[in-house]
């Protein structure tokens, strides 16, 4: 058999896999987003503890291999009696790492907002509150792209990890086909080239929506 | 008590697995030092024709996970009959996918460097080679500290991926530990983690220390530039 | 003049950052309709004082009064007391991320509540009184630093101030761009607006204020009337000022 025609026999299994691929990335991204947001405020604007709390975690877990946190849900919780299927591992795992990576992303971008811009909210009577919500954010929010479509992009490739722990995800696809027909370079290079396309087709789909929702006259 | 004796019992087998972690680390930021610096220039100083073949060779390491590059030059270079040792295969998959990373660190503290210079030391008579060595790369090599230091830790993180080819790495020490004693994989992990924790922190430090230590006084960076700039 | 109350009352201001002791004690009050003039040299603690009195900077000790309520009082809420306060500052710091109309909008849906469509005609009001009408779509980085300027003061006008803090309004602007932003200060000034403006402008002081207030090193020198104050200055420190500044500015003006 061919390259192509084996790579044409693989391909609908593969991509059934690469949903799974691209549901753990969206999901995890999400609540990532979420969790970024937070821990970046608590470390711009949070008392003492909670600024001390939000740091500790983010240092941590961007100090330690995403591997060795997903062996921690998915090898370790279960010896403290949680046992949680691979899947929601993985998820767990990839939520928490993400959140830590786009807190800073997003600290970074708060801080490259000038204090003007607070003082102005304040000085119209606004709260602090409201110049977060309706300043600071929204500010900070495209600011994040460029860093936010790394992340993204990396998130979609180390989703490959999730394989380590028996996820049925499209690495994992890869290793029971090449398992049966023997022709692992081929068949790697297919899923290689489906990870490829899915991260151009996202970097680019995120450079529309930054171009999108670029603030006119300013140069990036 | 007893998991306190469980980590001490464990420390020397995770020492010896941090020490092949470090070896790792070493070789594929050498590796992907020596090619990403060449490609660099190459990019920036090469024909259309360079320029083209490397921007592709980044995209395309940038975009595979380190997880399937590691499958295709073990597993997969096996099975078209060319054998690597599982350390080789790493070196070349996390090597050359550094080196992709460092290509564009380095292209980036090139251009910010600027034309002018090579303009300069051209002026005063020297090669481009020379340039390139005795004024270029003494101001890239500063320039590129903090971005070279995330991915230090970055490649310095992702030599546990070589766990999956079977390398005696730190993780799989671990793995081997908690097969051996029953122990709870939980603290074994964490352990793990912390060393790897400390790892990271400690080379980060090292390297904000040398960036410190060769801080071209008075010489602003363009990010610095840029920051103030922004919005 | 003398017959209104006064709108604005500073006590005894002092305000310090670190060791170093920027207000040293400042108190003066400013009447409905009056304009009064801040001048110093840099760093003497002319912003700091602006900024104690709309409580972005809250001062260390003494009282700011506003209407006959106590700004100072922890127990007042600083942000209905703004809204009766607008500051324009020396770099404008327009929103960023807003056109002129959602810059001047923004302050009248999100602070007073106003309905979408009154807060729309409101600020399309406030924008055409600084004559931008026509660029109430342009984002802040389209504007020259004049426009930018006219867009600040239309912001804070939008809320109905009683009094209007003007910090350094002309001084981060081109020479040629200074005119356009003091005419619209001019304006309000002759329509009746209380304003406390910190400027090098000797002309505007000259021309347009009510009273002039000398501040060196965190201490008031001399106030008095513009004519008195040019004329006749009683401080030896305030004559050496004028004249450095006049030096620097290229003498009155206007």
């Amino acid at each position: 058999m061919s390259f192509f025609d084996l790579a044409w026999s693989i391909f609908p299994s593969l991509l059934k896999a690469t949903i799974v691929t691209l549901e753990l990335t969206g999901i995890s991204i999400s609540i990532g987003l979420l969790l970024g947001i937070l821990l970046a405020l608590g470390r711009l604007y949070g008392n003492k503890p909670i600024y001390a709390l939000a740091t500790a975690y983010v240092e941590f877990i961007r100090g330690t291999p995403l591997l060795v946190q997903l062996f921690v849900f998915y090898f370790g919780l279960p010896s403290i009696g949680i046992n949680i299927s691979p899947f929601f591992s993985a998820l767990a795992a990839f939520s928490l790492n993400s959140g830590a990576y786009q807190a800073e992303y997003f600290r970074g971008a708060i801080q490259s907002i000038k204090g003007g811009q607070m003082l102005a909210a304040r000085s119209i009577g606004m709260s602090r509150f409201k110049g977060i919500v309706f300043i600071v954010i929204p500010q900070a929010l495209r600011l994040v792209i460029p860093s936010w479509s790394n992340e993204l992009i990396y998130l979609v490739k180390y989703s490959s990890l999730a394989y380590m722990v028996q996820v049925p995800e499209l690495m994992a696809r890869g290793k029971i086909i090449a398992s049966r027909n023997f022709r692992t370079f081929e068949v790697f290079l297919v899923v290689a080239f489906i990870y490829l396309v899915i991260v151009l087709i996202l970097s680019k789909i995120l450079d529309l929506v930054e171009e999108k929702v670029k603030i006119p006259g300013l140069g990036t | 008590m007893e998991d306190l004796i469980l980590i001490w019992n464990s420390l020397p087998a995770l020492l010896k697995g941090m020490l092949v972690t470090l070896e790792l680390t070493l070789a594929f930021l050498g590796l992907g030092f020596l090619v990403g610096i060449v490609f660099a220039f190459g990019q920036v100083y090469g024909n259309k024709f360079t320029q083209t073949v490397i921007a592709i060779y980044e995209k395309v390491f940038r975009a595979i996970p380190a997880l399937v590059l590691l499958f295709l030059f073990y597993f997969g270079s096996a099975s078209l009959g060319i054998k690597l040792s599982a350390f080789i295969s790493a070196c070349l998959a996390m090597g050359l996918r550094s080196s992709a990373y460092q290509s564009q660190i380095f292209r980036g503290a090139i251009q910010s460097v600027g034309k002018e210079q090579m303009m300069a030391s051209r002026s005063l008579g020297m090669s481009q080679f020379k340039s390139i060595v005795y004024v270029i790369l003494p101001q890239i090599l500063r320039l590129s500290i903090p971005s070279w230091t995330n991915e230090f830790a970055i490649v310095l993180k992702d030599t546990s991926l070589v766990y999956a080819l079977g390398i005696t790495e730190m993780l799989r020490q671990g793995r081997y530990i908690i097969a051996r004693t029953y122990g709870n994989s939980l603290l074994i992990y964490i352990t793990v983690a912390v060393i790897y924790f400390i790892l990271v922190f400690t080379g980060s430090k090292f390297f904000s220390f040398l960036e410190k230590k060769f801080k071209i006084p008075g010489y602003e960076t363009k990010e610095e530039k840029e920051g103030v700039r922004a919005v | 003049m003398l017959s209104n109350p006064p709108i604005l009352l500073l006590k005894d201001i002092r305000k310090s950052y670190g060791t170093e002791e920027v207000l040293k004690g400042v108190s003066f009050e400013l009447s409905k309709g009056e304009t009064k003039v801040l001048i110093g040299p840099s760093g003497t603690g002319k912003s700091t004082l602006l900024r104690c009195i709309n409580q972005l900077t809250p001062p260390d000790e003494g009282e700011v009064w506003l209407n006959g309520t106590e700004l100072t009082d922890k127990k007042v809420d600083i942000n209905k007391a703004r809204q009766q306060m607008g500051m324009v500052f020396q770099h404008f710091n327009l929103f960023a991320h807003l056109d002129a109309l959602n810059n001047v909008k923004l302050g009248l849906t999100k602070v007073k509540q106003m309905s979408e469509k009154k807060a729309r005609s409101k600020a399309m009001e406030e924008l055409e009184r600084v004559g931008l009408a026509n660029q109430a779509s342009s984002y802040p980085a389209q504007l020259s630093g004049g426009q930018q300027q006219r867009v600040g003061i239309a912001r804070a006008l939008a809320m109905d101030p009683k009094l209007m803090l003007f910090d350094e309004p002309t001084s981060a602007l081109d020479p040629e761009l200074i005119g356009e932003v003091l005419e619209v200060m001019i304006d309000l000034a002759e329509a009746g607006m209380t304003m406390l403006v910190v400027t090098h402008e000797m002309g505007f002081a000259r021309s347009v204020c009510d009273e002039i207030v000398f501040l060196e090193n965190g201490k008031i020198v001399e106030q008095g009337s513009p004519r008195q104050f040019f004329e006749n200055p009683e401080h030896k420190r305030t004559r050496e000022f004028l004249d450095k500044i006049s030096e620097l500015y290229g003498g009155s003006k206007r």
